[in-house]
Order: C-alpha cells, then sequence, then structure tokens
C-alpha cells in the first residue's frame, strides 16, 4: 500500500484527500429515515425529491447576473428593481422564494453595499445559488461587520474614504442583492454580453467590476 | 398591524438577553439608529423556532446605524454605515 506521508519531491498535487462521505451522522440518518418514509407513505415520490434538487442546483450567479445587466440598460427597469427587488427579479424571469423578499441595493460613485449574515448564513439564493465557503466562514461574518473596509481590501477592493460603505446584515426576512456599477468600457456591449461581465463576487459586494 | 415607527425615526434596540432564537444580532442591542424602510409583516422566528405559529405577525423594519456608534474605535468614515432588520418588538421609541 502507498505511503502517502512518505514523499520526497514536495507536496503531490494529487494527494488523496479524504472522503465527507464516510460518516453517517445524526442528521444525515434523520434526513434518510424522514425521506424514506415520506415515500413509503405515498406524501412524495422520489422523482419529486430529485426535481427539487435539480431545481436548487439550477440556480446560480447567472441569474442574478441577468437582472443586473438588464437594470444597466433599461432604466425604467432599474428603478422598479430598486422600488421593490422581489417584483424587478420576477419581471426579469427569476422566482423568488417564500416568504423572503428581494431587496436591491445600488452602488454608486458615492456608495458601496456588502452584503452579509452575521447569524447564521442567509444567502441569496434564487439569485446566486449556492452560497461560497467563505461566505459562510465566521470570519466573514463577523468581519464583516466589523471591519468591512479591511475585509473589501482582502478581496482586492480598495476603496476611498470618500465613498461610503454600507453594510446590510441579513438578520430576518429578507435577501440582498448588490447592484454594482457598470464598469467602463462596456457601452456598446448588448444586455446578453453585459450579463457575462458580472460576477457573483460583485453581488454579494466584496469586488467590484 | 400599524407600524408603530416611521421611516426616519430615530430608534432604540432592546438590550434584552432572553434565551431562544433570537434575530437580533447582540452586537446592535442597546445601540441607536434610524428607521431605513418597514419590510412588511412576517411570523415571529422566535415562536417558529418552537413549531408554534408565529402568529400574531411582527413588523420587521430595517434600521441604519452609523458604523461609529456601534463598534467604539471604528477604523473607517464617519459615514459607514451598517442595516440591519429588526423585529417591532425589539425596537423602543
Amino acid at each position: 500500500m502507498m505511503d502517502v506521508t512518505h514523499t520526497h519531491e514536495g507536496p503531490d498535487p494529487h494527494a488523496p484527500r479524504p472522503d465527507h462521505d464516510d460518516t453517517l451522522t445524526h442528521h444525515k440518518m434523520l434526513e434518510i429515515a424522514v425521506r424514506e418514509l415520506l415515500i413509503e407513505k405515498g406524501i412524495l415520490t422520489a422523482d419529486e425529491v430529485r426535481e427539487a434538487v435539480e431545481r436548487m442546483d439550477a440556480r446560480g450567479p447567472h441569474l442574478g447576473a441577468k437582472i443586473v445587466a438588464r437594470a444597466w440598460v433599461d432604466p425604467a427597469f432599474k428603478e422598479r428593481l430598486l422600488k421593490d427587488g422581489s417584483a424587478g427579479a420576477e419581471e426579469a424571469g427569476v422566482q423568488m422564494d417564500q416568504p423572503t423578499r428581494l431587496i436591491v441595493v445600488e452602488n454608486t460613485p458615492s456608495i458601496h453595499n456588502l452584503v452579509v449574515c452575521t447569524l447564521c448564513s442567509c444567502y441569496p439564493r434564487m439569485v446566486l445559488g449556492i452560497p461560497p465557503d467563505w461566505y459562510k466562514s465566521r470570519a466573514y461574518r463577523s468581519r464583516a461587520v466589523r471591519e468591512p473596509r479591511a475585509v473589501l481590501s482582502e478581496f482586492g477592493t480598495e476603496l476611498p474614504a470618500s465613498v461610503t460603505v454600507r453594510v446590510h446584515d441579513s438578520t430576518a426576512d429578507m435577501r440582498y442583492l448588490v447592484l454594482p456599477m457598470r464598469p467602463k468600457g462596456s457601452e456598446g456591449l448588448d444586455e446578453t454580453a453585459l450579463a457575462g461581465l458580472v460576477t457573483r463576487d460583485s453581488m454579494i459586494g466584496v469586488t467590484t467590476l | 398591524m400599524t407600524p408603530r415607527f416611521a421611516i426616519g425615526s430615530r430608534v432604540n434596540v432592546r438590550r434584552g438577553n432572553p434565551p431562544g432564537h433570537i434575530r437580533t444580532p447582540y452586537y446592535i442591542r442597546g445601540k441607536s439608529g434610524v428607521v431605513e424602510r418597514i419590510c412588511g409583516e412576517f411570523r415571529n422566528p422566535e415562536e417558529l423556532a418552537y413549531g408554534r405559529s408565529g402568529e400574531p405577525k411582527q413588523v420587521l423594519y430595517r434600521v441604519r446605524f452609523a458604523q461609529k456608534d456601534v463598534w467604539p474605535g471604528y477604523g473607517g468614515p464617519a459615514n459607514d454605515t451598517i442595516d440591519v432588520e429588526l423585529y417591532e418588538h425589539w425596537l423602543e421609541a
């Protein structure tokens, strides 16, 4: 058997990684038991469970990017979106989760917005999909409120003191999407090409475009 | 339910430290801010967490705080803010 701890040529880029699926924890067991019971009793079908997982997996930053690009090219849409984020997103064809509501916050030359959930890891999954691991880390959740400019700087985002930093803590039923500023040099691009420029991190507010 | 506080009103967050599932972060308790918007009525998560109905619904506000009022020795400019969602029963005039 290969001795994985004994190497001569530095770190092995293909070193075996520990499996994360080898422990049947209490909550994993509970999920399996409840799911199997629901299926056995005819309340759900396995197909419905699969469809629900597929629906959740299909959501991602491309949805938020579509909304942002439309707001950049359509000022009337942007106005409606900033007034009611959920209605605006649905108008752009993105389905919302109940009962949470979407709030869209706009970056301007004088205001920069940053989103965090200090209590857990609430995230606008309906427009960005599954959150990145760092968003859920204790370090991000505590530091984004206490020293947002230091956190931004670590993401490469240096803001002058003339720009107000607005942190949004998603403590309850609201979810937040940052509307980044349209990058310079993008004047000639159409809506689809613009959507391709919008990154996940810019919609959380840790970076700009 | 009529919201008790209007947009732009100054409000104080209760200092309470009750046990249970609380959506008011500890760092904002006892701080003073201004109502940024009224988000509507939502079932009370402190009740929902224990399998109860969450009724009566609570008015949810977004309150804007100056970072310098929240963190002693905040390192950024005086204009920096933090917005927190707070249920009405956590707010005082």
